[in-house]
């Protein structure tokens, strides 16, 4: 009996990916993806020179076969800092995505499970959550917890919350009257197991998407963040603090503005593609 | 109708003294002293607790919150910039139109285009030009808006010398900023306008309408558009509640003096009673722009209506 069911699982999920594949773009995102982590994952080998390596003989030096992507004024290596720096922004990215989904998910089922008055209260809470939209909101609670890995993900995952609220709450409306909840219902199934073990599963692929296309905006956000000083600071080679650093000398080495901007948008991009892929994979009316 | 109407002014009310109580314990319980910053670099030990005395900072936590209830709600003053001893509403009145312009400009060019976009996409699902407007799209939303605006700053001012790099004057100075703001907007609106299209495409009475031979513009246009654009609506709604914060990072990139970039500098600098009276009149607006979605949401789809008119009945059970 548990065998079967665990082989079910297995199938669904080989059939998720198999539908994934199918999709041109979405072929094209993950490919893209799984090459941009794995090289930035593994930047101490693939990277030609440490991300703070100084090299006061070649400073400001444009794109050549000894520095593919130039050097900044310190001489440092500019295509290293991206593949280290991309270690910090795609973690960045993960993590604010993943505890601002989980969080909104969780609340989230509570709203729609219970109903009543929990549920105008945490919905009304949620109001005033996002009154402020998500980038100012995300900035007014980085500057109060300050700069550093770990803020920079809980303020990146405070602006993501109320949307995941919404998404999942809206989710349960219309699953609360199946027939299947009064099931369990009747054979007296905890509040809790109903809620956990047979209501989410049926209400989780649009969070997983919703995380997927969480995680590329996250990590411009992240960006958008460490830009304007706050966030993760420079000498820490997260992508946004490169732009931050070279923005001053944008007219004259505007290639230390356009790499790490290319890595962002193609990094984006390629999640963006796996999300769209993922939504039309999960979508029950698409599946033959 | 009116039930509803109140019910909703009821709890924006709630929402704004909600919100007004979060940002003002948010900032209070913030690391950094203010009364450090405005008494200067080199004021005494003295000269805090004196500046501290002056901005009210040494009263008690409740004693504050009081006072910034009192004054906000009630006397309907809406504070002093600690950093440049000017009434917060003065600045804002001058900012406003700044971060206006952009805003509604960018909202009517990312609705119109992405309108287009999706409208033009939807009926050729799965051809080269459905691929090609929603290539376009994925691009637009995945490249950074702040990176866009330094590329455009570098092609329109270095190269072409055809626009301002930043600042404010005439409308070319709002040519770049307007277009970065809009970037996303058309990306997500085509999106969204292609999705809902295609969510009707295969309704019953879509069918119908081809049966009886109707011309496929009119299908495109007569039937499908006014039922996919309902998501639309909230969109719109939420394009609305940005128009007033801006944008900070682009204003900031642009050097515009808008209400984005006063709010950014003046958390920066711990000019609180700046950040919260913004902070609040963002939250006025988004609340008013919300009631108006759910307003025109009522107006729009007779079933929303039903609930509210007559007997209430209850959700989801059919």
């Amino acid at each position: 009996m548990k065998k079967e069911k665990k082989e079910k699982k297995v199938s669904l999920f080989a059939e998720t990916l198999a539908r994934i594949w199918e999709n041109g773009g979405a072929r094209v995102g993950t490919v893209l993806f799984l090459l941009i982590v794995i090289v930035c994952v593994f930047a101490p080998i693939v990277a030609p020179y440490g991300p703070n390596d100084m090299d006061l003989t070649a400073m400001y030096k444009g794109p050549s076969l000894k520095h593919l992507f130039g050097t900044d004024g310190m001489g440092r290596d500019q295509l290293s800092r991206i593949l280290y720096g991309g270690r910090y922004s795609l973690a960045l990215g993960l993590c604010a995505a993943i505890v601002g989904s989980g969080v909104g998910a969780f609340i989230g089922s509570f709203a729609g499970y219970f109903g009543g008055k929990t549920e105008t209260l945490i919905m009304r809470l949620m109001d005033i959550w996002s009154s402020l939209p998500s980038m100012l909101l995300c900035i007014l609670i980085s500057a109060t917890l300050g700069a550093g890995f770990t803020n920079t993900v809980i303020a990146l995952a405070v602006g993501n919350v109320p949307t995941g609220v919404r998404l999942i709450r809206g989710q349960i409306l219309s699953e609360r009257s199946k027939e299947y909840l009064e099931a369990a219902e009747s054979i007296n199934c905890s509040k809790s197991t109903i809620m956990f073990k047979h209501m989410l599963p049926n209400v989780i692929s649009p969070i997983i998407v919703d995380m997927t296309m969480g995680i590329g905006m996250n990590i411009t956000m992240a960006a958008a963040l460490s830009y304007i000083g706050l966030g993760v600071q420079p000498p820490t080679p997260e992508w946004g603090a490169m732009l931050a650093d070279a923005r001053t000398h944008i007219l004259n080495y505007p290639y230390l503005i356009m790499f790490p901007g290319i890595i962002i948008a193609l990094t984006v991009l390629s999640i963006n593609l796996i999300g769209d892929g993922l939504r039309d994979a999960m979508d029950p009316k698409l599946r033959k | 109708m009116a039930r509803y109407i109140v019910n909703r002014l009821f709890w924006m009310i709630v929402i704004l003294l909600g919100t007004a109580f979060a940002i003002f314990t948010i900032l209070y319980f913030t690391p950094g002293d203010p009364a450090v910053v405005f008494a200067g670099g080199s004021a005494t030990a003295a000269d805090v607790e004196n500046m501290r005395h002056i901005l009210g900072l040494d009263k008690s936590y409740l004693q504050q919150l009081g006072e910034f209830f009192y004054n906000t709600f009630i006397k309907w003053d809406l504070g002093t910039s600690w950093a440049y001893n000017k009434p917060v509403v003065e600045e804002l009145v001058v900012r406003l139109p700044r971060t206006i312009i952009i805003g509604l400009a960018a909202m009517v060019l990312n609705l119109s285009s992405g309108l287009l976009m999706g409208i033009f996409a939807a009926p050729h699902e799965g051809k080269w030009q459905d691929s090609l407007t929603m290539g376009i799209a994925m691009v637009f939303i995945s490249a950074p808006d702040f990176w866009v605006a330094l590329m455009m700053i570098l092609l329109f001012s270095a190269k072409l010398n055809i626009l301002p790099a930043y600042g404010i004057g005439g409308p070319r100075y709002y040519v770049m900023p307007i277009l970065c703001a809009a970037l996303a907007g058309i990306a997500v609106n085509a999106r969204q306008t292609r999705a809902s299209m295609l969510g009707v495409f295969r309704e019953d009475y879509i069918t119908t309408a081809r049966a009886k031979g109707q011309v496929e513009k009119k299908v495109v246009y007569g039937h499908m558009l006014p039922n996919a654009l309902m998501p639309i609506i909230t969109s719109i709604g939420n394009g609305f509640s940005k128009i007033v914060a801006g944008t900070p990072v682009i204003e900031s990139v642009f050097s515009i003096p808008g209400v984005g970039l006063y709010l950014l500098t003046s958390i920066n600098s711990r000019d609180y009673p700046v950040v919260r009276i913004c902070v609040l009149f963002f939250a006025v607006f988004t609340a008013i722009s919300m009631l108006l979605v759910d307003l025109t949401y009522a107006f729009v789809d007779p079933r929303i209506k039903a609930q509210y008119s007559g007997s209430r009945k209850k959700v989801g059970k059919k």
